[in-house]
């Protein structure tokens, strides 16, 4: 195939955004300014913060979804719908469950009209090459996670994609079960078993984006943008434990707390700032590493992940909720840990629900909104859908939904406020005291 | 005896109760019910997809179901009967075709509610599989929607049938302004073995129609239930799944190897045909775009709605206002008030027996899985068959006709209640039953915290199909009769059997209106409350 696309690039993504409308006159931006070419011959790996738009940037490359400004090119023409020559591989595998291997496997090629006989021709070489034979009739409740998402890549692999694209496709996947399937897929890659020309990949694994890429894109949130593109040249097959792969991840690693720096969050904007999604025990086990003799109190973010088993996703939340109530900061791939977190983490039970209630007062404007409501009330009740409705215009629907969920996990514990689940309301009252009350009448 | 036989409206068919003639009354009774069952399902497709894929259709159609649901099916059936018979004047097609949208009006609801149900639940990536691979709205219909739906389908049918049975038996002898139209089927038999007292006559009518509930429940619904296990959406494999002896007799077959090509082969080509069919999925899934200012429709879609449900509202009004006076409209609200308290008491009477019966049997998993078909049957089970039998009882011993006729009403649909809780107590936690006993809960204390919150929701579910089944019956339990002895309760089910008999339309649309409010009503300030608040407090997630 020598035409003259060869030279050319394979997608072009120019200045694409993407805005939801929240209410009838605030719009959150998701995605802004992403300029992006991918080149035949190329793996290319885009990573983030959750909330950084990757997913759906990935659907706007695919035709699912429109960018509201921008353009994506495909082999020079406009992406306006799933193109034919465009495949996707999902995270949740989304396989057909009343459709056996075989068939879901000849799904695409069914809706391209390609006759019978020819169909299942295509679909048992596929089959073969991803190493499901033997399993054709099998159903997909029969089959591990591991055999599932073959079956996944299969689908997308047997219409002959050129671009191949890969939404978190192995991160329901359990560890080793990930590292099998991403080999022996670089292995169809780089022998070039398969006519796919590139493959985009969206991952909250820094370490498995820098085993298959040939450039990481760093992308900012909040909203979505290119922060940074480290160009990744090591041979494949990949050392994970060499010394100048160690050296990109903390690489990738800094170029992500760049990101961190340049947005202040230091102190939460406001009520309406996306409160990051983080759990207390969470939070201690962070702040416990940190605290342990051998750390002393500082600790490299890649050192950090590996020891405690976190992704991008998880580890960026703790981090910036950290930062947020003044328990630890970080700064240029190290993480430390300040007084007031050694504190925190220091403290017995009820002295560290009052700690943690002061920082939270102190430093997260919504918690203080939302005591400073209660407080002003005579019977010191106020609705959930009050808050609500006040999130909603600075964030989605669902978001305002989760960061309140957020605040009341962190109100609990820290007693400052309570929630009532069944009247959906906060109140000051404390539901200890209240049942003592009742049973003594 | 072809079905479109000439016929002459007040010319009387024959109909003979020698117990010969059963099988090929039989036969006709069920062959109704699976033209009501086709049309149901057709209906279901198209309505429910609508109502999916249009926000704004949705609006309409789903409160509309609703209402369609609350209707008393056998109070219009005279209406109906009328038109159909204008439709195809001087032919038996014109009653056999009323027949069966009477029986088809006690069936599509429900199943076009789970469809609709379906359609809004399943999961984006599995849509977007579809889109990303392009497939053709009609290969996404019957590859993606239609399977998914499939397993709520089914049981949902199951229970039409099992509803229908009982329609199907008052649907065939329709009296129309003043003559009786007797359709060739059990229904009209019965009828028949009324009239002449004939007891024996209603054995045989009852053995018949416990045969062709067997029939059906073995031949079709096990097989279907078994089939659509591979629909269920989930990944893990079940336990103890159900078998079927016909299915496997089918899968060995070769008429079933051949239906398999044939049906590879239409579809083939109806792919082909259908490629270009609109694609548009549903609502739920379309992204939010950011989109300034509201369209001029959307502004007036609601006015609009209120207007034409005003104006419906007056003219059913107007209709009714011509013949009825005022103080007519309030005795109906009255009697209908009588109905109402017949059905509250008789539902929290089967409550009471059924309740403490159904969770003893559900915590046995050996005992709950040989009741569960029998439940089903006894629902499937036309209860009207039996009122022949429960009248006798009441002349015999000189009953209270107001009290007694009343468990009429609930015996067909008491049976939702036992069906719903010996499924929710099957299905409690074994861990759940072992802290229980771990931590040595008295028997009191173990029903109030465990037991109750657990079937609660099932309850609720079971207590509301009770009670839509009691209202609807009433139009037939609330008037009864056993050759020349007519018994009558007071309430709106026997005024509008009286209305019907007389063909007054006012009456009987004043009738069906009001009833319709009361359950329309009641559906949502009592059980959809309850539901609510089950859904709330006690459903594990």
């Amino acid at each position: 195939m020598a035409n003259k696309t060869d030279s050319e690039f394979l997608l072009e993504l120019h200045n694409v955004g993407k805005t939801f409308a929240a209410t009838e006159t605030n719009a959150i931006t998701v995605l802004q300014h992403i300029s992006l070419q991918i080149r035949p011959g190329e793996i290319v790996a885009l990573v983030g913060r959750s909330g950084c738009g990757k997913s759906t940037l990935m659907r706007i490359v695919c035709g699912l979804t429109k960018a509201s400004s921008g353009q994506v090119l495909y082999r020079g023409h406009k992406v306006t719908k799933p193109e034919s020559g465009i495949s996707l591989v999902f995270q949740t595998f989304a396989l057909f469950p009343w459709l056996n291997v075989l068939q879901n496997v000849e799904l695409g090629l069914e809706a391209q009209g390609v006759s019978r006989e020819e169909r299942r021709k295509r679909a048992l070489v596929a089959i073969d090459m991803i190493g499901l034979d033997g399993f054709e009739s099998a159903y997909p409740k029969e089959l591990s996670g591991g055999m599932r998402q073959r079956v996944g890549f299969a689908r997308a692999l047997v219409v002959n994609p050129d671009l191949l694209l890969m939404d978190e496709a192995f991160s329901a996947l359990d560890v080793p079960t990930s590292e099998t399937l991403r080999n022996d897929l670089l292995d169809l890659w780089l022998e070039r078993r398969i006519p796919t020309r590139a493959i985009v990949m969206v991952s909250h694994n820094i370490e498995e984006a820098l085993l298959m890429a040939d450039r990481i894109i760093v992308l900012d949130s909040n909203p979505g943008r290119i922060k940074a593109e480290v160009p990744v040249t090591m041979k494949h097959p990949r050392d994970r434990d060499s010394h100048a792969f160690r050296q990109a991840v903390d690489q990738v690693y800094s170029a992500m707390t760049a990101v961190s720096r340049a947005t202040p969050m230091m102190r939460a904007l406001g009520i309406g700032h996306r409160l990051p999604d983080t759990g207390i025990q969470q939070m201690l086990g962070v702040l416990d590493a940190l605290n342990q003799p051998q750390a002393g109190g500082s600790v490299e973010l890649s050192a950090l992940a590996h020891e405690l088993h976190l992704e991008v996703d998880d580890l960026f939340p703790l981090l910036e909720a950290l930062e947020m109530l003044d328990f630890a900061h970080t700064a240029d791939r190290r993480v430390e840990l300040s007084s007031h977190g050694k504190g925190f983490v220091e403290a017995d039970i009820q002295r560290r629900k009052m700690v943690f209630g002061e920082h939270l007062l102190h430093r997260v404007p919504l918690a203080a909104h939302i005591r400073r409501v209660l407080d002003e009330r005579a019977n010191a009740r106020a609705p959930r859908s009050r808050f609500l409705r006040e999130l909603e215009d600075f964030l989605t629907e669902d978001e305002a939904e989760r960061v309140l969920d957020v605040i009341i996990d962190w109100g609990r514990y820290a007693e400052v406020f309570t929630f009532d689940t069944h009247a959906d309301r906060f109140s000051l009252e404390n539901p200890g005291e209240e049942r003592v009350e009742e049973a003594k009448r | 005896m072809g079905l479109a036989q000439p016929f002459q409206p007040g010319e009387a068919l024959p109909i003979s109760l020698d117990p010969s003639n059963l099988a090929g009354y039989a036969l006709r009774t069920t062959l109704r019910m699976a033209a009501a069952m086709l049309a149901s399902l057709v209906f279901t497709f198209a309505y429910a997809s609508w109502a999916a894929r249009s926000e704004r259709a949705a609006q309409v159609l789903i409160p509309l179901l609703d209402v369609l649901q609350s209707v008393p099916i056998l109070g219009f059936l005279s209406i109906t009967v009328v038109g159909f018979i204008k439709l195809f004047p001087g032919s038996l097609l014109g009653p056999e075709c009323a027949a069966i949208f009477a029986i088809f009006t006690s069936q599509a609801w429900n199943m076009t509610f789970s469809f609709y149900s379906s359609l809004r639940m399943i999961p984006k990536d599995l849509y977007q599989a579809a889109e990303v691979f392009q497939l053709s709205a009609w290969q996404r219909f019957w590859k993606l929607e239609v399977p998914y739906a499939v397993p709520g389908l089914i049981w949902n049918a199951m229970m039409s049938v099992a509803g229908g049975w009982f329609f199907v038996v008052a649907a065939e002898a329709i009296s129309v302004e003043g003559y009786i139209i007797q359709l060739p089927g059990i229904g009209s038999y019965i009828a028949l073995a009324i009239q002449q007292r004939d007891l024996t006559a209603i054995g045989w009518a009852i053995f018949a129609m416990l045969l062709v509930i067997l029939a059906t429940d073995q031949l079709m619904f096990r097989p279907l239930t078994v089939w659509a296990e591979r629909f269920k959406f989930e990944f893990t494999e079940a336990q103890g799944e159900p078998r079927s002896w016909f299915l496997a007799v089918l899968r060995r077959a070769q008429l079933a190897m051949l239906l398999t090509r044939l049906s590879a082969k239409a579809w083939d080509v109806s792919s082909r045909l259908l490629q270009h069919l609109p694609a548009r999925p549903a609502v739920r899934l379309r992204w939010r775009f950011a989109r300034r200012g509201v369209r001029l429709m959307d502004r007036l879609w609601t006015p609009l709605l209120i207007v034409a449900a005003g104006t419906s509202i007056v003219v059913l009004a107007r209709f009714v206002q011509a013949e009825v006076s005022y103080a007519e409209i309030g005795h109906v609200f009255l009697l209908s008030l009588w109905t109402g308290l017949r059905v509250m008491v008789l539902i929290a009477l089967a409550s009471v027996i059924w309740v403490p019966i159904g969770i003893w049997i559900g915590l046995r998993p050996k005992f709950a899985q040989r009741a569960q078909p029998v439940v089903i049957f006894l629902a499937a089970f036309p209860a009207n068959l039996l009122f022949p039998l429960a009248v006798t009882a009441i002349i015999q011993y000189h009953l209270n006709p107001e009290i007694w006729l009343s468990p009429l009403m609930i015996l067909g649909t008491q049976w939702y209640i036992l069906f719903n809780i010996i499924g929710a107590a099957a299905a409690l936690p074994s861990d759940l039953r072992e802290v229980a006993a771990n931590l040595g809960l008295s028997r009191w204390l173990l029903w109030r915290r465990l037991l109750l919150p657990t079937i609660f929701p099932a309850y609720v579910t079971g207590g509301l199909t009770a009670s839509g089944g009691a209202w609807n019956a009433s139009v037939v339990a609330e008037v009864v009769s056993w050759g020349s002895t007519t018994l009558t309760a007071t309430g709106i089910g026997s005024y509008i059997a009286a209305q019907t008999v007389a063909g007054d339309h006012p009456r009987i649309a004043l009738g069906v209106a009001v009833m319709s409010l009361y359950v329309i009503v009641l559906n949502r300030s009592v059980w959809e409350r309850l539901y609510n608040f089950a859904r709330q407090r006690f459903v594990f997630t």
